[in-house]
């Protein structure tokens, strides 16, 4: 019997209205108790921290991850990428299944899970959506359900044929599962590297037009709205445009169950900081303009965007020491989401707290349907991180504890500090 | 149906965009921005002391120097004058190509260009089918890197020489140029813009000196956007319109390794945008026909062009091989008062 107690820390739980100083006590990997800081004693045995000083929240939860197993383990594995979540504060992360094979099947699902796997927080798979991310026929998504995948998808590819994709929205709702769309019209897209626009012009290199994402969402809109009787729930996936945000925007005042996750880099990078050719200014979708850019802090800021989803896309670092055109897509991100998140959105755009921790734990949580996280309540699972708000630091890239490299946020300040990760009452990460 | 955007209510104060830290050899030339105009000048000042010396004191300036050329990319006009010019100066070169080396087993530019380093390779006149290339071969090596012509994205050297022919025509007494050496001056480049990298290295530099650049051709291969590439550019799609107001038109090549699967109507283009000699003796009867080569006779333009009195094609190729022998001694000298950056 595993007893852990939190004491003195300064509680902001915004699924259970909570924004106080509290202890909490953790027991068997549940949330046991919560009292008035200084209530709780600890007693024989029971290991204490001291979080005088210190945010204690729900464990943060990234719903769109790369954790590359199986089968690209030179990347990233489970246990590299869990650990990098725990380092940023996450408790669960859902993983995407453009592994290699692709997580297709029952037998994935679980392989993932699996605690062999070494994962050091959650991992919720995300099985894909049709046999090999092919796009053409569906998965049997009532036995990846039961083998644990908490959506469908087949990231990194859009499902493109409206036959397929309407097909997808109606089981999917049937069994229960979300269905998360990579938007992207690749048929405006061949050979391209970055996004469409001057800056591409002069830099030489083939761009993605903002309308190859905001057609496809505009187009999965319409499905779900053909669909309506069924309640589908369609999650665009790292959403990046202005004209996608809107289309989403006015899927919600219709009253669709539509979402959003926003990548911290869409908002707060813009195609400017492709430079000359950095390859970790290279991702898809790829940073957009300014405008676009402020199209995710106002969705952010409004309340339309549902969850900060990192799309933590580990590579190892030959491959991105290419030339740009042939270099893959995707940043790490779950080292540094907390700390961009504080420093931006709360500190510089003036995003009260509760509500960062919202999008980054109780929202990803509800979206998905993942119960008993993203909050503290007596009861729910013993995920909590415990960190410094104020405290700002330089994020190093080599220090990661990802096997991967590939950041546009190397030496960038951060804020707030991770000091503990909890993932079902265990210390999943403790800073020096 | 598209959506509109939703109105930025607050003011946002982003985050900021790191300063470049290229180039990281001074001896570089990655673009025609990287350099000022007074680095400009004197560029062309060398290039004419180089080509006037006497070659048995030429040959001594770089002498036993190594200077390596990277080729991933045929070409006639461009190594052969890079050579030229390199070796005029004393240099021993040596030529690597993408079909005849280990690249062709896979190794990467990042490992050739370090072998070639360790090599004893002083300087790599890189010429790449992608984007970005010389960038990332400098990053890695450290040396100084000439841009021989990367993707659809800069050919310095072609824009100066391109340069040092027009002002031997329009600017014959000019000994420095300065913001206004080209005002009054109107450069037409005629044809596919997009996949050109001598067009975006021309349309960067010439407005510099006060050049008008004036784009010329179809929406498929002159998207709008393109006058966003900086100051001093515009769009004429009417070909005879733009010929009317021009001093100089430069012909592009329609490059149809390129072309990414886009299909072309070869006549309909040819009656819009072929420079024949009837076109220029209406509207543009005096000015300079340029083209960096290699040219399609018939094509963009028709060989009575190519070969007629106003066609100073075969000049640009004669001042390649003096501008190259000024940036091929400017890579391999101290260059840290010399030639400032932009």
């Amino acid at each position: 019997m595993s007893v852990l107690l939190i004491r003195n820390g300064h509680l902001v739980d915004p699924a259970a209205g909570v924004d106080g100083p509290r202890d909490i006590l953790l027991k068997d990997g549940r949330v046991a108790e919560i009292a008035p800081a200084g209530k709780l004693r600890a007693t024989n045995g029971t290991e204490a921290l001291d979080a005088t000083g210190l945010t204690v929240a729900p464990g943060l939860i990234d719903i769109h991850v790369h954790l590359r197993e199986p089968g690209q383990g030179y990347k990233e594995t489970i246990a590299t990428g869990t650990a990098a979540a725990a380092a940023g504060g996450f408790t669960a992360v859902a993983a995407m299944p453009n592994t290699s094979p692709v997580n297709d099947t029952a037998e994935v699902t679980r392989w993932m899970q699996s605690p062999e796997r070494g994962a050091h927080v959650r991992v919720y798979p995300i099985a894909a959506a049709t046999r090999g991310s092919k796009g053409e026929s569906l998965n049997d998504f009532a036995a990846l359900k039961s083998a644990g995948a908490v959506a469908v998808t087949d990231d990194g590819r859009p499902i493109l044929k409206d036959s397929v994709m309407r097909e997808t929205l109606a089981t999917a709702a049937r069994v229960g599962l979300s269905v998360i769309q990579h938007a992207e019209d690749t048929r405006m897209t061949q050979g391209a590297s970055m996004n469409a626009g001057p800056i591409a012009f002069k830099l030489g290199l083939r761009g993605m037009p903002p309308e190859a994402e905001s057609s496809l969402v505009e187009r999965d809109i319409r499905l779900v709205t053909e669909l309506r009787d069924a309640r589908s729930h369609l999650h665009v996936a790292h959403t990046s445009t202005a004209g996608a945000m809107a289309a989403v925007r006015q899927a919600r005042r219709n009253g669709l169950r539509v979402t959003c996750e926003v990548a911290p880099h869409h908002f707060l990078l813009t195609e400017e900081h492709v430079g000359f050719y950095n390859t970790n200014a290279k991702m898809n979708p790829p940073l957009r303009s300014a405008a676009d850019r402020d199209a995710m802090i106002e969705g952010i800021l409004d309340g339309i965007v549902d969850a900060i989803a990192t799309d933590h896309a580990p590579h190892a670092t030959h491959e991105k020491e290419v030339e740009f055109e042939n270099a893959p897509n995707g940043i790490t991100g779950l080292e540094t989401a907390l700390g961009l998140c504080l420093r931006w959105l709360h500190k510089e755009w003036k995003l009260p707290l509760g509500r960062v921790l919202s999008l980054l734990s109780a929202q990803p949580a509800a979206l998905l349907g993942l119960k008993g996280r993203g909050t503290l309540a007596v009861g729910s699972f013993a995920d909590v991180v415990v960190f410094d708000p104020k405290l700002e630091w330089i994020y190093r890239a080599k220090e990661t504890h990802s096997k991967a490299h590939n950041t546009p946020f190397d030496g960038w300040t951060m804020q707030g500090k991770v000091r503990w990760t909890i993932s079902e009452g265990r210390i999943a990460y403790a800073s020096a | 149906m598209t959506a509109a955007a939703a109105p930025v209510r607050r003011q946002i104060h982003p985050p900021p965009v790191a300063a470049s830290p290229f180039p990281y050899n001074n001896g570089s030339l990655l673009s025609v921005q990287d350099l000022s105009l007074d680095a400009v000048s004197h560029l062309l000042s060398r290039a004419s002391v180089l080509q006037n010396l006497d070659p048995v004191v030429r040959d001594r300036i770089l002498l036993k120097r190594r200077v390596a050329l990277l080729f991933y990319e045929s070409s006639t006009r461009t190594r052969t004058s890079f050579e030229l010019a390199a070796k005029g100066l004393g240099a021993d070169t040596t030529l690597v190509s993408n079909l005849s080396s280990s690249i062709e087993k896979g190794e990467t530019l990042k490992d050739t260009g370090l072998t070639l380093r360790a090599l004893g390779a002083e300087a790599i006149i890189l010429r790449h089918n992608s984007s970005g290339a010389p960038w990332l071969l400098e990053e890695t090596t450290r040396l100084p890197v000439l841009n021989a012509g990367d993707g659809m994205h800069e050919h310095p050297t072609q824009a100066l020489l391109d340069l040092r022919t027009i002002l031997a025509h329009l600017r014959p007494d000019i000994e420095a140029v300065s913001g206004d050496t080209l005002a009054g001056v109107t450069v037409t480049i005629t044809g596919d813009i997009l996949h050109s990298r001598v067009a975006r290295s021309n349309m960067l530099l010439l407005p510099r000196l006060g050049a008008r650049v004036v784009l010329c051709g179809p929406a498929q291969f002159l998207p709008e956007l393109a006058i966003g590439a900086g100051p001093g550019i515009s769009i004429e799609r009417d070909f005879d319109a733009a010929l009317q107001q021009s001093q100089v038109v430069m012909m592009l090549r329609i490059q149809a390794e390129r072309l990414a699967g886009q299909q072309i109507d070869l006549e309909q283009y040819k009656a819009s945008y072929q420079l024949t000699g009837q076109r220029l003796a209406s509207h543009a009867p005096t000015a300079l026909v340029m083209h960096p080569g290699p040219i399609i006779r018939g094509l963009e333009l028709t060989a009575g062009v190519a070969d007629g009195a106003q066609s100073v094609i075969l000049e640009q190729v004669r001042h390649g091989v003096a501008i190259r022998m000024a940036v091929v001694e400017r890579a391999l000298t101290d260059t840290s008062t010399k030639a400032g950056r932009a």
